[in-house]
């Protein structure tokens, strides 16, 4: 996955045209277990990195997901309201969280590569 | 976080083998979820039949002439009303009348009394049994057990399969079928089912056993708390606390009418006084309105926004397919369908005030 970086707190970044499309991990989303509501955030929403951008609740537990960087949502995936599964069946495609607009592309520097990514979980 | 303190259940290698994850709950690592999940995990219990590792939990056998008189004083009941394999949900109160933990008795014999208490509790009901005991003829011993669940329209039949016959045992009775076993037919996800204590030997030929049974698979802790939920049973620790009494919890068709007017168990004149002026809150169901689950701690308000009570057990329901949740409220609120909103996360999530369990129980009593 080029143009694919990767946070400690599990998150995948898909880059295109200097927006990002921010989903959990297959690893995060097996952590969390089954999936029942995913609070989506509003458009036009500017976040710093480390806000929560996303709630994900499943059966037990509700999980904040935060800004990986800094930016602006743009589009936020509206097909988990009625299937919030799709995190879990598809964690890095169809079950995408949110896109943001990037306003310091610098920061995906600090961000890990797949490989890095996944000798961070082991 | 599960550190050195943690107790460690005697069939973790099983789980281990099986693909448990583990979490920390009242000082043990328990098994949360298995590799199938908790959704998954909760329905094959409903359809079929679920094996629970409840090791965590302590049974204590109290015996003695005075055991009944001991059980009478702690437990708002009447121990020698019981008979032979007979078992009844019952509590230990403090001088207040708050639910110090809930609990199963069963008569054994004659003098012979098993109690089964929650893990959380476990440390502080053995000291109040054994401060009891001094005032009475009665032995207090807490049993080196494993303890395992059975549940599910199957579990009887995948018992029988396994070579045990459970036939004529009916809905909240216990026997001992086998040297140092105890099995009672109970359990707490509102289903058929069996919970068995037994010597740890025993215990891996048995669940051995069972999984050869494709009816039967582990399931985890998650799943048992989405279980008894939906079954409208109370976790002690988040719907019972010391600060909470068996009126306002609902709970007092647990309590024979002769108890409630002349027992002499502790916590009996708080009790009645509660009685007479009736509770101030009261715990309900409450089902919120769309797919986002309404979780233990959020604050309920009325249509007016003015306080009246607070989630203390929430989450979604996977057989009910919508989130479901208890919680205490203002007796004044307490009516079925009363609308109320619960504070997530700064929103306001519309609840309705509901009857409970959110699914049928489906005992065999007979």
């Amino acid at each position: 996955m080029a143009n694919t970086y990767f946070t400690e707190d599990h998150e995948w970044l898909r880059i295109e045209g200097g927006v990002a499309t921010v989903g959990i991990t297959d690893y995060a989303q097996e952590q969390l277990g089954d999936l029942v509501f995913v609070e989506l955030p509003e458009i036009g929403r500017k976040l710093a990195k480390g806000d929560t951008a996303v709630v994900v609740e499943s059966v037990k537990a509700a999980s904040d997901v935060y800004a990986p960087v800094d930016g602006e949502i743009t589009e936020a995936n509206t097909s988990l309201s009625s299937d919030p599964s799709l995190v879990n069946s598809a964690a890095t495609g169809d079950g995408w969280l949110w896109k943001m607009k990037l306003s310091n592309a610098s920061q995906l520097d600090s961000l890990m590569d797949e490989a890095a990514y996944k000798a961070h979980i082991g | 976080m599960i550190g050195e303190d943690t107790k460690h259940l005697p069939l973790e290698d099983l789980h281990n083998a099986s693909g448990a994850r583990f979490g920390a709950f009242a000082g043990w690592s328990m098994p949360l979820t298995y590799p199938a999940g908790v959704m998954k995990e909760h329905l094959h219990t409903r359809e079929h039949a679920g094996l629970f590792d409840i090791s965590h939990m302590k049974l204590f056998e109290v015996s003695g002439p005075g055991t009944a008189a001991l059980l009478n004083r702690a437990c708002p009941f009447d121990a020698g009303a019981l008979e032979i394999s007979q078992s009844k949900y019952t509590f230990f109160l403090n001088e207040a009348a708050g639910i110090i933990d809930d609990l199963i008795v069963t008569r054994l014999g004659d003098d012979r009394f098993m109690v089964v208490a929650n893990a959380g509790n476990a440390v502080e009901d053995e000291k109040h049994l054994h401060a009891l005991a001094a005032d009475f003829d009665a032995n207090v011993e807490p049993l080196d057990r494993v303890f395992l669940a059975i549940q599910g329209p199957d579990a009887w039949a995948a018992l029988a399969r396994a070579g045990i016959e459970t036939g004529s045992l009916l809905f909240m009775h216990g026997v001992e079928p086998r040297q140092n076993w105890f099995m009672s037919r109970s359990g707490y996800t509102g289903e058929d089912g069996f919970e068995i204590g037994l010597p740890e030997a025993d215990a891996r030929d048995l669940v051995a056993k069972l999984l050869q049974d494709e009816r039967v698979q582990w399931i985890g802790l998650a799943a048992r708390d989405s279980l008894r939920l939906e079954a409208g049973l109370c976790l002690h620790g988040q719907d019972l606390t010391p600060e909470i009494d068996p009126a306002s919890a609902g709970l007092m068709w647990a309590i024979p009418k002769e108890v409630r007017a002349s027992g002499h168990f502790i916590g009996a004149d708080a009790l009645r006084s509660i009685l007479e002026r009736g509770p101030s809150q009261k715990r309900v169901g409450l089902k919120p309105d769309g797919r986002q689950p309404v979780r233990a701690g959020a604050a309920l308000v009325d249509a007016d926004g003015n306080p009246a009570g607070h989630v203390t057990s929430g989450g979604f329901g996977p057989s009910t397919g919508h989130p479901v949740a208890m919680g205490y409220v203002d007796t004044a609120l307490a009516k079925p369908a009363t609308r109320l909103f619960a504070d997530v996360r700064g929103t306001k999530i519309p609840v309705d005030v509901t009857s409970l369990p959110f699914t049928p129980h489906r005992y065999r009593k007979g």
